[in-house]
């Protein structure tokens, strides 16, 4: 059933059809009518889920790992200064092994004050265990958030579906809804290996040693490093049921390109466009948008990149003292191979300006003019 | 592609108007991406809303800064802003006013059309005297003179969409498609 709905409902529905078990979720713009809806689904029976008030994100979180942990499939979402009020339970989650999934909105962080779109909340976790997914329509939002379940789940990471703050949480978009015996067929029942019950008691979370603690680390990373390829396999098995594949990266017009934009979020859709306007112009431009962030696309970026001589990273974020984030990663996903593209990184688009295919057109013609990355880092549309 | 964007004052219904036509127009097969001005709105302060049609996926992401066509929900509007701001040359601009089009004195360049949206609603009793819904009206007089939808996807769109008296506004979008 094709439904017109906004980004935010997407999660809802993914949520729905993935039948969560247990929300426990605290409201802040953009994110609030991700919960509004499900909160209404389970007042009027659409969904059979637990939905637990909180009084802040910090204990949201808590509440999930505790179900989490219960045995029941666990749903949250939220946006900005309620991610980084979450920070301490985000490494409960991955350590514990816990597979929440949550959305993310991404809003830029205060002071000064934002409800707006950039990347800075969702990257400042990025070191925290869980799995990142950024998405770039609301189709991709439904989908992805029932295929996290299957993933997180086979692996006990916890995974984050990763959104711009109104482009998509509040823009309206056609999405098709798969039926829900289909879904049914996709992700079975969550059945963790252990699980929280007064039947067959274990302590979880207890005080561990110089002599064990490094082995849990080594193990979250050994999994983390199957991620990848269980994208790849679960997306695959989705799109024979539902005719839509989710990758780690969407390839547009690579082979062969003088120049590829790396992009993510809604600004690598916008990306296409201005490939085409390029294109029409008679420059070979291509795309590659990071739709798998955490763990990082190594072999993908690595294939791609290494084929073509210039690259171009937008980032919607920064760390500060160093470079736009997307821009280290894609330097250092590159380093040391055999055949390396020249780099640059541009940062546009903080707190919410928009990112035009103007921007991108100005990126390319900097990019094709220079035959070294002469700046550390170079700004698209700050006002001088 | 078209791009329309909306003119209204904060509670006057303006999102759900976009909202509705874009269900409308999916219901025929397009693709469509409507949004609100990105930010905070306020009761009775100037609000925007924004739509893009296509045949195919919509990829563009950034906003609309050069619409083909602009629709006016609240006439007094036209005098506090600039409705015309980045609109194409030759595009429609629909106002919801009891005056004739030429009594906006807009650029000729623009082709103005006005509907009496407030006495379509007030005579199907949509919201109150003071503040009534116009954002139904307003919808069938868009559809009719940007020819975008067949009437029935708007009724139907307004049967689903509207829990409020869905049949009034049925009634009020009809009234605004024949007279416009």
């Amino acid at each position: 059933m094709k439904k017109v709905i906004m980004g935010n409902h997407a999660l809802s529905y993914g949520a729905m059809l993935s039948r969560a078990q247990v929300i426990a979720a605290y409201p802040i713009t953009p994110q609030t009518q991700v919960v509004e809806l499900l909160s209404e689904m389970c007042a009027d029976g659409t969904l059979n889920a637990k939905f637990i008030k909180v009084e802040s994100e910090h204990s949201a979180m808590a509440a999930c790992l505790g179900a989490s942990l219960a045995g029941a499939r666990t749903f949250t979402a939220t946006s900005a200064q309620g991610l980084a009020l979450m920070h301490e339970m985000l490494h409960w989650a991955a350590g514990g092994r816990m597979p929440v999934v949550m959305g993310n909105i991404n809003r830029a962080m205060a002071p000064g004050w934002s409800i707006w779109a950039d990347q800075n909340d969702s990257l400042s976790e990025r070191d925290t265990g869980w799995i990142q997914f950024y998405c770039s329509s609301n189709q991709e939002v439904l989908d992805t958030v029932i295929q996290a379940f299957k993933v997180s789940e086979k692996l006990m990471i916890p995974s984050m579906i990763v959104l711009d703050a109104f482009a998509l949480s509040h823009t309206y978009e056609v999405v098709e809804i798969p039926e829900q015996d289909k879904v049914d067929r996709f992700l079975p029942p969550f059945n963790p290996p252990w699980r929280l019950t007064p039947d067959d008691p274990h302590a979880f979370g207890g005080l561990t040693s110089p002599d064990h603690y490094m082995e849990f680390r080594y193990k979250l990373q050994k999994d983390m490093e199957k991620v990848p390829a269980l994208v790849e396999e679960t997306g695959k098995e989705y799109e024979k049921l539902f005719g839509r594949y989710l990758g780690q990266v969407e390839e547009y017009f690579c082979d062969e390109a003088e120049l590829v934009f790396v992009t993510s979020g809604t600004a690598g859709y916008t990306a296409r466009v201005a490939v085409d306007e390029l294109r029409a112009k008679g420059i070979k431009a291509g795309n590659l948008r990071i739709k798998l962030f955490r763990p990082f696309p190594f072999e993908k970026v690595r294939d791609i990149l290494s084929r073509v001589p210039k690259v171009a990273v937008l980032d919607r974020n920064i760390s500060y003292g160093h470079h736009g984030i997307f821009y280290q990663e894609v330097k250092s996903a590159m380093y040391g191979q055999p055949s390396s593209p020249l780099i640059f990184g541009f940062i546009a688009g903080l707190g919410g300006r928009d990112i035009t295919r103007d921007s991108y057109q100005e990126i390319a013609e900097y990019a094709l003019n220079k035959n070294r990355a002469e700046e550390e880092i170079v700004w698209i549309g700050v006002k001088k | 592609m078209i791009e329309i964007r909306f003119h209204g004052r904060g509670g006057q219904g303006t999102v759900v108007a976009s909202k509705i036509l874009a269900d409308a127009l999916a219901k025929e097969g397009n693709y469509v991406q409507a949004y609100p001005e990105f930010g905070v709105e306020r009761r009775g302060a100037p609000v925007f809303a924004f739509i893009r049609i296509d045949n195919k996926p919509i990829y563009d992401k950034s906003k609309i800064y050069n619409p083909d066509h602009v629709v006016v929900v609240d006439s007094t509007l036209v005098e506090a802003i600039d409705v015309t701001e980045g609109l194409k040359e030759g595009g429609c601009i629909i106002i919801n006013s009891n005056n004739p089009p030429e009594h906006f004195r807009l650029p000729s360049k623009f082709k103005v059309f006005t509907v009496d949206a407030t006495e379509i609603a007030v005579k199907h009793r949509l919201g109150t005297l003071a503040a009534p819904i116009v954002n139904t009206a307003i919808t069938g007089a868009v559809i009719k003179i940007l020819n975008l939808t067949r009437l029935e996807s708007l009724v139907e769109a307004i049967r689903e969409g509207i829990s409020i008296k869905p049949e009034d506004n049925v009634k009020a979008a009809i009234e605004a498609y024949e007279r416009a």
